[in-house]
């Protein structure tokens, strides 16, 4: 009895694809908000978890198809984002840096005391979009729900892709993250672009609850863990640099998986955490960044 | 150290004497203990974010660092507990030269990425290494620590004993930070290209006041374990490392008597909260969300600009 | 801009004036009461567990007060959140004691509690703990049970070797175990560790996760690739769920044995068909229903599980079951001697067959839980309930 090793490393490599695209996915939400203001947003990670919860709101609870649910999620998700920026980040005179990472986690602090008092603190569950029987692939198994999280994260990706490179909102936005005075000598109007960009990263975040929660299950505290891995995989992959999180967190995800199966479970996080920290080491702007960039955003 | 604060630490002194006498309850005097032990850490934490200007969200660490030691030395191995104290700041600075000589050549959110991830890795080890720290369950059963003769046995004198150290930290502070070193490390947080042109080595100091900070964690962690004398890991997870850098801003990061205050609010603010049970979480996000929107250089920030107009106006 | 901060400010202040109305609005009361202090994570990452131990303390003061309170008497129970925190446990129990409750019932974790009791120990009042570790009740330095320290849940110890006791019969030896890194977890793993040559069992494979992790295929690989026989989970309430999901995805199908933190329903269901056939010793509160008649747990089990059911639309779990006995004994100790904690500690040291929630309960000087091997029943999954397990 027993597995071979070579199913069992197809194995890991398959649930570290499928986690690391969540990391992905979030640390793509960093991003977006990080290249048009250079706040870190430490309440990216309760989206996450606002976007299973209302998802389960709608879906469990109130019955409601899965593609309604999903794009009702979104768009409350948006407007939280909006709500977030207008009451937290903008009457904020003269920021430092610090000061807004506070004022982050107190917000994020505030998001998990709301969905308490709205979900409870019981774990919640979102049955799986297609079933949840495993299928067989070169002797591992492969969860229907981890097809769904790679695919919509490809799809996400490939739109935002598209939005940055193509639409008028979209360069604008990534002229903003180049150089902020010039954008705004332009014309751009800089204010309207920080909050796009958090409208913008609120749903995706909330895409990501909507996607993870079959397997993750949802429960009002459990945005910090899921936003500290996004986070680690943002600053891996350079900031800023969305191919750089995409790579970074796959990476992430494959090593913990691959640190669990064969190394030891219990220090699966350290081992990810290790690497990250060497790669900094020697290189401190993270795979992708550019070193320019990390020298101007300093506290 | 200058005139003023002289003659506010005194004014401090003799609130904090005055303080047992007037308040008798020892549910007040315990909140009191833990205001100085996160007072501690907190103040060494201001000293390398307001003045060397350099990030950690891993502080918890150092605090873990200290309060195992001591744990493991005394429970476990039967060491005395003074030498376990100083054992204990031993392997913090020596972890601190380790972690601290790669990440302060970080920048910016990389460092704070670079020493969230050391505080994480030292939170899964005390959770691993089940045969030294116990793992996840701890280590209970830790004797208490006596000094010349007497035995830290009651909160009334673990009150003193804690705040005399608190003192002891904040006079060597404020002397560091009006010393020539102190200079120096204000002009690393202005611009360090600058420092550096004018010949300050920049990465050394920087370093010494990580190793400064770590030694002030450690203290502060083994004053926490013979007062509980309990300890698990749950005490030194990320969300404490948090808590710290929340107390330093919230508190004003520009002096180290932000650091004083903001330790104290966010250790007295959830004890008032109890209260309201369920909405605790909530109102406290809330407040902390009002004080930085309305007082961005924190509340030490907020007093110094209140007392500035007041003389004005006198 | 000035406004809109007014505007924040104005709002904040509202709700916290509504909150705080809420909070604070208590009735009073006339007759000179009886405190007794209880500390229960009922926020933070052990809510799963406070929760319902103060649903049903609450219950049960109601319970009492409505009955006539304690030879008159009313029942004041004074909670206090530990948010899962030792340093707020310590906090909190200080709290109470200078609130002068005769005694105080919990903490819901056995860390907590390792921070409570030399509190309690040194003031020399009772505590009646929820959580499970030994070492709140015995001190290994002078093996010897603490004197003012009680605790309700069953032993650890107990529930390993039931599930041992079982596999011997079902002819399993080689067995892999996966644990969670919380107390609890890491309680029962030392316990699987260390009974496990006397059943002449192998553990061939010893994994362990974080309570938050999402994904533990990779953990259920490993053993899948081992020879076990069975694999036993010890972990805290939501990850339970992904370990049987996650083990059907993989194809396992050895039996998997959970420990007695499976009390909930809920969990089972949201597993669905993957908890079908699960084993686990537990107390009795889950079948309440299926015990004989005669059984004198019957009549307390089925009384506080349709009371907690019907009051909170949700499934009575093993939990709220420790802080009910706790507080049973307490308000037994004050009915039998008054408030004074000497006759009360003694009464409660020698108590013999006092009915509880997780079994008969048999204290005496050299053991302060009182619970035996037989208070725990081995339960299946069977159509998403839980039931007996019959061969």
């Amino acid at each position: 009895m027993g597995l071979p090793l070579y199913s069992q490393i197809i194995q890991y490599i398959l649930s570290g694809i499928t986690i690391g695209s969540v990391y992905a996915i979030i640390a793509i939400g960093f991003n977006i908000i990080y290249n048009s203001t250079s706040i870190i947003n430490f309440a990216q990670g309760e989206f996450v978890m606002l976007g299973g919860l209302i998802m389960i709101l709608f879906t469990v609870m109130l019955k409601f198809p899965l593609v309604l649910g999903f794009l009702l999620t979104v768009l409350i998700l948006t407007l939280v984002g909006i709500i977030m920026e207008r009451f937290a980040i903008s009457p904020i005179k003269k920021p430092t840096v610090v000061t807004l990472i506070i004022v982050t986690i107190a917000v994020s602090i505030l998001f998990k005391g709301i969905a308490m008092l709205i979900w409870g603190k019981d774990t919640h569950f979102l049955p799986p979009f297609s079933g949840e029987k495993g299928i067989a692939f070169i002797g591992a198994s492969l969860n229907p729900q981890y097809i769904w999280i790679v695919g919509i994260t490809v799809i996400v990706v490939v739109l935002l892709s598209i939005f940055f490179k193509y639409t008028i909102i979209g360069k604008a936005m990534t002229a903003c993250a180049v150089n902020r005075t010039a954008a705004s000598l332009m014309g751009i109007n800089v204010k309207r672009m920080v909050l796009l960009s958090f409208a913008l990263s609120a749903a995706i975040g909330g895409i990501a609850g909507i996607i993870i929660t079959p397997i993750t299950l949802m429960a009002y505290d459990n945005g910090a863990i899921l936003g500290l891995k996004g986070f680690g995989a943002a600053v891996l992959g350079g900031l800023g640099n969305f191919y750089g999180a995409i790579f970074a967190g796959l990476l992430l995800g494959i090593m913990e998986s691959l640190g669990a199966g064969l190394i030891h479970s219990g220090y699966k996080d350290a081992i990810a955490l290790l690497v990250l920290l060497l790669v900094l080491f020697i290189k401190p702007s993270g795979i992708f960044g550019v070193t320019e960039i990390s020298e101007f955003k300093k506290f | 150290m200058d005139k003023k604060d002289s003659l506010i630490l005194l004014f401090l002194t003799v609130c904090l004497v005055v303080f047992p006498f007037i308040v008798t309850n020892t549910y007040y005097i315990s909140t009191m203990v833990f205001v100085g032990i996160h007072g501690i850490i907190a103040i060494g934490l201001s000293l390398l974010m307001g003045y060397a200007g350099q990030i950690s969200i891993g502080h918890a660490a150092f605090f873990g660092l200290g309060a195992y030691t001591s744990a493991v030395l005394t429970a476990k191995l039967g060491f005395h507990p003074w030498s376990a104290f100083f054992l204990g700041i031993l392997l913090s600075s020596c972890i601190a030269l380790i972690i601290g000589i790669p990440s302060l050549k970080l920048k910016g959110h990389y460092l704070a990425m670079a020493t969230l991830g050391f505080g994480e890795i030292t939170y899964i080890v005390f959770n691993e290494l089940t045969d030294i720290t116990g793992g996840p369950s701890g280590i209970g059963d830790i004797p208490k620590i006596s000094l010349a003769g007497y035995v830290m046995n009651t909160d009334i004198k673990y009150y003193f004993f804690v705040w005399a150290f608190l003192l002891l930290i904040l006079a060597l502070s404020l002397n560091l930070i009006h010393s020539r070193i102190g200079r120096a490390l204000r002009s690393i947080h202005d611009s360090e290209v600058a420092a550096n042109a004018m010949g300050v080595n920049t990465s050394k100091l920087k370093i010494q006041v990580f190793l400064i900070s770590a030694v002030f964690g450690s203290v502060a962690g083994s004053l926490y374990t013979h007062y509980v004398t309990f300890v698990s890991p749950s005490s030194f997870s990320l969300f404490f490392s948090v808590l710290l850098v929340m107390m330093v801003v919230i508190g004003g990061m520009h002096s180290v008597w932000g650091a004083l205050i903001g330790a104290a609010l966010l250790t007295i603010l959830p004890e008032f909260l109890r209260a309201l049970k369920d909405f605790e979480i909530f109102v406290y996000g809330a407040v902390l969300l009002l004080i930085m929107i309305f007082l961005p250089r924190g509340l030490s920030g907020g007093l110094e600009y209140l007392f500035n107009r007041l003389i004005k106006k006198l | 801009m000035v406004k809109r901060k007014l505007l924040i400010l104005g709002g904040v202040l509202l709700l916290g004036l509504a909150l705080s109305v809420n909070g604070f609005a208590k009735k009073a009361e006339v007759k000179e009461p009886y405190k007794i202090g209880c500390l229960f994570a009922f926020t933070g990452p052990a809510s799963w567990l406070g929760e319902p131990e103060r649903r049903t303390a609450v219950w049960i003061e109601n319970k009492v007060n409505k009955a006539g309170g304690i030879n008159g008497h009313p029942l004041k129970l004074l909670i206090e959140d530990t948010k899962g925190d030792p340093t707020a446990a310590v906090l909190a129990a200080k709290k109470l004691l200078k609130e002068g409750v005769l005694a105080i019932v919990g903490p819901s974790t056995s860390g907590e509690s390792m921070a409570v009791v030399p509190i309690m120990e040194e003031a020399e009042q009772i505590l009646v703990s929820c959580a499970a570790a030994e070492a709140i009740v015995h001190d290994p330095k002078t093996d010897k049970e603490r004197k003012w320290i009680f605790k309700t849940p069953q032993k650890d110890s107990h529930v390993v070797q039931r599930i041992y006791g079982h596999m011997k019969k079902s002819g399993i030896i080689k067995v892999a175990i996966i644990t969670d890194t919380t107390g609890f977890g890491a309680q029962g793993r030392e316990q699987l560790k260390k009974y496990a040559p006397e059943f002449g069992i192998t553990i061939v494979s010893d994994e362990t996760y974080g309570p938050k992790d999402t994904d533990l295929t990779p953990q259920l690989t490993k053993i899948k690739g081992t020879e076990a026989q069975a694999i036993v989970n010890w972990s805290i309430l939501p990850a339970q769920t992904t370990v049987m999901k996650n083990r059907i995805q993989l194809g396992i199908t050895i039996p998997l044995y959970q420990s007695h933190g499976f009390g909930n329903t809920k969990y089972a269901a949201a597993a669905g068909e993957a908890a079908e056939g699960v084993i686990f010793p537990c107390g009795r509160v889950l079948v309440a229903e299926s015990l004989n008649k005669k059984h004198p747990q019957k009549k307390l089990l089925v009384e506080y599980k349709k009371a907690y059911e019907s009051q909170h639309k949700e499934d009575v779990s093993t939990f709220g079951g420790h802080a009910l006995d706790a507080l049973n004994l307490v308000v037994a100790a004050l009915k039998a001697s008054g408030p004074d904690k000497d006759k009360m500690r003694s009464f409660i040291e020698n108590k013999k067959g006092f009915v509880g929630t997780g079994g008969i309960f048999n204290f005496s000087p050299t053991d302060h839980t009182g619970l035996g091997l037989d208070s725990l029943e081995m339960l299946t999954v069977k159509k998403g309930k839980f039931d007996l397990y019959k061969k």
